[in-house]
């Protein structure tokens, strides 16, 4: 199947206030998508209903479906605990559990649901996890450091190597470097790219050169509205909506 | 110090005074304090270091020992925190995490008003309800089962350190649970959303949050409740029985230090017995003291470590 992930008429309210309206958008499977916009457009809000994230927000609600392996993640024979090991996110803000090793917090995750797993199996999964997240080399010889510890580029990876040793299909990414410096940064962009291989990645950021140097797809927000997507290169030579110029032109935003 | 509030007379005058008063407030404290070393000097003076380990009571023999009183205070208060912190926790961890919305404001309101009602009511109910349920319902049939442990050694009576214990546990309860629940609140939001990313149930998340960021925050409130639970006396004196011994069984009746000296000041003749009691009263300022100090600076250090976003 070409496609990870199928959005069909997507809205979405907190209370009275709609902030998503009608976002239809498919999802290529093992490729980078960035969804883009300014402040406010909805985007975080977007990546957040990928995963069921909103599930314990009061008073969020939403219509339409979210097709994932052709079944609607909204319906009610979806485990929204089974679904977010499938479907995995890195936030914003780096964040490691504090009172965790770098190892543990790598393992918390295969330990949940009653998983019983041995300590060498273990072992593999975190070295495994921290290889892909490029923090192998770093950590290998303070794998009892300490979350908390750690540079904040080194907590975002330890958060991704955290995702990814559950195993999911899809990562979500709500703009993962804006709490990073530039090499930090660099680090995390370079990851993607390696990780976009084996994984589909939805990645959340207001940065258009970041989004241009990482994305094989673009989708532009603005105010709850998809206004265009396409492959990031004809977003950003080529784009068929004058608000996406205008925008990347930096006319606004 | 800095002058906020310019060379205006008045606002100079109105800081002082309100300065006098806080002042006021310490010097009553340390006067309190200077007072009880003052009356005890004749106990300390004749007992010594020896008052705090002695097991005698004797009031016609004029012989003074405070320890079965520190005892009884200790263990009923222990009791009372084993029962009290898993309730208290775990009621503070359902209103905040799974109650419903209509239902979490009056039931917090109705748990935090348990500690409005006056100490003497929480002793008659004792009196009439908790001690005959729990001498029919649990002592006697855990005495006569098993019986062959000293912890639940008989006879029955019905007043006992356990009585005791499980009144203070349901008096200290709303202390607990309100300072759980603001524990609780204090959990950084991204810290869950990590725990439910990964595909942990609500749970899971509950679990490892707590582990992560609430262990400290509750040791300062179960320390909260502790130090109301030493100084409590009207409440316990109903229901420990007032036998001044030191038994292993906790269905045996017990005394404490706050009981002993509101049962015996005022038929306290002579001067060394009265000043043995005083001295009672100095042991448990001070046991309070320390207990209270320690719970504001813990929770003191885990409120800054939330702030660091820790």
């Amino acid at each position: 199947m070409e496609n990870a992930l199928k959005v069909k008429d997507l809205c979405a309210w907190f209370g009275n206030h709609q902030v998503l309206n009608n976002i239809t958008m498919d999802i290529r499977r093992h490729a980078v998508t960035s969804v883009m916009g300014p402040s406010g457009c909805g985007k975080s809000t977007f990546i957040r209903c990928l995963n069921r994230m909103h599930d314990l927000t009061p008073g969020f609600r939403v219509a339409g479906e979210v097709l994932f392996d052709g079944r609607d993640i909204y319906s009610e024979k979806i485990d929204p605990v089974l679904l977010r090991r499938k479907v995995g996110m890195v936030f914003q803000q780096p964040n490691p559990f504090p009172r965790m090793s770098a190892f543990e917090n790598v393992a918390v995750g295969l330990k949940f649901n009653g998983k019983k797993r041995s300590r060498s199996e273990l072992a593999e999964a975190v070295e495994k996890s921290l290889r892909m997240a490029a923090l192998w080399d770093e950590l290998k010889d303070h794998l009892d450091r300490l979350g908390s510890s750690l540079s904040g580029g080194q907590q975002q990876r330890l958060c991704i190597a955290r995702a990814l040793a559950v195993e999911p299909e899809v990562l979500l990414m709500d703009e993962p470097c804006s709490a990073l410096d530039p090499v930090s940064t660099a680090k995390i962009e370079e990851l993607i790219e390696d990780l976009s291989d084996k994984y589909t990645i939805v990645v959340v950021t207001h940065n258009m050169q970041q989004a241009g140097r990482i994305s094989d797809y673009v989708a532009f927000f603005l105010l709850g509205d998809l206004i265009e997507m396409d492959k990031a290169a004809r977003i950003f030579t080529n784009p068929a909506d004058k608000r996406t110029e205008e925008y990347i032109t930096g006319r606004f935003g | 110090m800095t002058r906020k509030a310019g060379d205006n007379p008045k606002d100079l005058l109105f800081e002082k005074t309100t300065a006098v008063f806080a002042f006021g407030v310490l010097f009553l404290a340390f006067l309190l304090f200077a007072l009880l070393v003052r009356e005890s000097l004749p106990a300390i003076r004749k007992f010594g270091a020896a008052f705090l380990v002695t097991k005698t009571w004797d009031p016609v023999a004029e012989s003074f020992g405070a320890l079965p009183f520190i005892y009884g205070t200790l263990v009923s208060s222990f009791i009372a925190l084993l029962i009290a912190v898993p309730l208290a926790v775990g009621s503070a961890i359902f209103i905040n995490e799974f109650a419903p919305e209509w239902l979490k404001t009056p039931v917090a309101f109705l748990a935090e008003l348990l500690a409005a009602i006056p100490s003497v009511i929480y002793g008659l109910w004792g009196i009439f309800v908790l001690v005959p349920v729990l001498r029919d319902w649990l002592m006697k049939p855990a005495a006569s089962y098993l019986g062959f442990l000293p912890l639940f050694k008989g006879p029955v009576y019905g007043p006992s350190m356990l009585a005791a214990g499980m009144l203070l546990s349901i008096m200290i309860i709303p202390f607990i649970l309100s300072v759980s629940r603001e524990v609780l609140a204090t959990v950084p939001r991204l810290q869950k959303e990590a725990v439910l990313s990964l595909g942990g149930t609500h749970w899971e998340m509950i679990r490892i949050v707590i582990g992560q960021h609430c262990i400290p925050g509750i040791f300062g409130a179960t320390i909260l409740g502790l130090g109301r639970a030493l100084g409590e006396t009207m409440a316990v004196t109903m229901v420990i029985g007032n036998r001044p011994d030191i038994l292993l069984s906790i269905f045996q009746p017990g005394y404490s230090m706050a009981a002993v000296i509101a049962n015996e000041f005022t038929e306290a003749t002579g001067e060394l017995y009265l000043s043995a009691l005083v001295e009672i009263g100095l042991v448990l300022f001070l046991l309070t003291f320390v207990v209270n100090f320690a719970a504001k600076w813990i929770l003191k250090t885990m409120v800054s470590r939330a702030a660091r976003g820790l």
